[in-house]
């Protein structure tokens, strides 16, 4: 058992490095494609935390992921923020967001939940969008520079290979800090909610505020990713606080396997390498994900990770 | 002492209406610090909705719960459960994606108040590992700790459904039909196992059960109802003997759908 956890330690600390050095062997064009791995990865992660761990299927967490991107737009449009403050601004606003929106959907379960949410994810993406005069409606928030990152780091920004190895060390952190969580006895309440929330109860747990925890770190934690998309596509739109966003994380978890810490992670690389391999060749990319996707369902149910694990430890 | 005739908890008139139907009329029982005592009744009684009621899981249209004197009627789940009332499921209700250990710790870190500790790792709490495994041991489970619960057998479920309700050290157990479904050698063994851990702490039993072999073979004293209402109440022997509960157990078969 111990064995195997430090094999895939290993294992992860080899690719980290293998990241890093991306730019120095990969082509330029591979730089962008895994830097959106890593933040869609981070975001799938985060909201894994609430679909895989806690049980809770959300289809509002591009409001979530948007808001950060926002943030973190703004305040460098309008402040000149240093990036590093301007992120954790995306953190804690993911979170107050989360706060207010999982107030009301933690008291519904099951689909009423998952409706809810997404009825509060719609109600962000009109607001974003009519709102003209403060948040450049449909145009979004562009044209603001990405300057210093604070901290008394001295980063060439601008320069995207420098920006993609930033991203990594971020998302290896703030990843690193979820799955914290996960192990933690606090991760353990979680994780028997998701199965049987009554009987947590029983045990002396107020189950729905432990829901409603479980939403704010993980708005946190999409708000993080959200404020690390804005500077990477330089610009904020209300695209990134559409439905069609909140469906993303859903399919990336699936992908890799909701069950596991790394699947959405997988997941982000499954569907961003498959969208950019496909895309060369035809517009009709979502015809595709869409097969693939029918057949992991179909015949990996637990994801390509959660598969791949159950295999290796020989579980039914 | 003082208290030695004060119950640990009470009912008073505790009702539960659905709509036009009174399933629960105006109970009123007592139990004492340290007995066992089993609720019976025929299907349909309203025994079920009125262990509901004691333990959080149903709020009472009207009524008291009286725990040392103070009211809980009406109280969520987590608050009755913290106070001290620790409660089984008829149907079992484990964490089967859990291992055996995971699942009395999830009490266990309940009960500890280590339930916030986002960036402590379980793994490495000693105390709640040792905790978790000296009460499997309790129950004989300790040589399946590691194992995914989903893999156990039924009867080892059940004994961890109890083991999940020792963990926060309840000083009133409620176990609701806890031989349901057990082998009669598994019967046996709950029943041994009840009185052995009374013998060990003052724990006040309250069960219901439908096997005549365990609440005879059990209780001290048996809480009968019938048709929403307290029937009868006494030492196994005398309720035995009682008239009133005979017919009721014989008219049983017309009532069964009226649950």
């Amino acid at each position: 058992m111990s064995r195997r956890a430090g094999l895939i330690t290993a294992l992860i600390a080899v690719i980290l490095v293998a990241l890093w050095f991306l730019p120095a062997w990969a082509p330029y064009f591979y730089i962008f494609v895994a830097a959106e791995i890593l933040i869609l990865g981070l975001f799938a992660a985060g909201f894994n935390l609430v679909f895989g761990y806690t049980g809770m299927l959300s289809l509002g967490h591009a409001a979530f992921f948007g808001f950060g991107a926002y943030v973190t737009a703004m305040l460098l449009l309008h402040f000149d923020t240093p990036l590093a403050f301007a992120l954790i601004a995306s953190l804690a606003g993911g979170g107050l967001l989360a706060l207010v929106i999982g107030f009301f959907c933690v008291r519904l379960t099951e689909v009423y939940f998952t409706m809810l949410t997404l009825a509060f994810g719609m109600m962000v993406f009109s607001v974003a969008q009519q709102w003209r005069s403060f948040t450049g409606g449909s145009d979004g928030i562009t044209g603001f520079a990405v300057g210093s990152f604070g901290l008394g780091l001295d980063l060439t920004l601008g320069n995207p290979a420098v920006y993609y190895q930033l991203t990594l060390v971020i998302v290896t952190l703030a990843g690193l800090c979820l799955y914290l969580i996960t192990i933690s006895p606090f991760g353990l309440i979680l994780r028997a909610m998701a199965e049987n929330p009554e009987r947590v109860a029983f045990t002396g747990i107020p189950v729905r505020r432990y829901r409603l925890y479980s939403f704010v770190i993980s708005g946190a934690f999409s708000g993080l990713a959200g404020g690390l998309f804005a500077p990477f596509t330089r610009v904020a739109s209300p695209e990134t606080l559409h439905w069609s966003q909140s469906a993303e994380p859903v399919l990336m978890s699936i992908l890799g396997g909701s069950a596991t810490f790394l699947g959405p992670f997988i997941g982000s690389a499954i569907f961003v390498l498959l969208e950019t391999w496909i895309t060369s060749f035809t517009d009709r990319w979502m015809l595709f994900l869409g097969i693939v996707l029918a057949l992991m369902v179909m015949y990996l149910r637990r994801g390509l990770l959660g598969t791949a694990l159950d295999r290796l430890t020989k579980r039914g | 002492m003082a208290e030695q005739n004060t119950p640990i908890l009470s009912t008073d008139a505790l009702t539960k209406r659905f709509g036009g139907l009174t399933a629960v009329d105006g109970v009123s029982i007592a139990l004492n610090e340290g007995e066992i005592v089993a609720l019976i009744g025929p299907n349909g009684a309203g025994k079920t909705t009125f262990y509901n009621m004691v333990s959080g899981r149903m709020t009472p249209t009207s009524g008291q719960v009286l725990f040392h004197g103070s009211d809980i009627a009406g109280k969520p789940p987590h608050e009755i459960a913290r106070a001290g009332i620790g409660r089984s499921f008829q149907i079992t209700n484990v964490f089967n994606e859990l291992t055996v250990r995971e699942n009395v710790q999830v009490a266990l870190v309940s009960h500890r108040g280590k339930s916030l500790r986002l960036f402590a790792v379980l793994g490495m709490d000693r105390a709640l590992r040792r905790e978790a495994d000296e009460i499997l041991a309790r129950l004989g489970l300790e040589s399946m700790a590691e194992l995914r619960t989903g893999t156990l057998s039924y009867g080892d479920k059940r004994l961890l459904e109890l083991a999940i309700v020792l963990a926060i050290e309840p000083e009133i157990v409620m176990l609701d039909e806890p031989t349901a479904g057990l082998t009669p050698e598994e019967t046996r063994a709950v029943i041994e196992l009840i009185r052995n851990l009374r013998a060990e702490r003052p724990y006040t039993f309250f069960i219901t059960e439908h096997d005549m072999e365990v609440v005879f073979g059990l209780a001290e004293r048996v809480l009968v109802m019938h048709r929403g209402q307290l029937l009868a109440t006494g030492a196994p022997e005398e309720v035995r003997q009682n008239p009133e509960v005979r017919r009721a157990y014989l008219g049983d078969e017309e009532e069964d759908s009226a649950a």
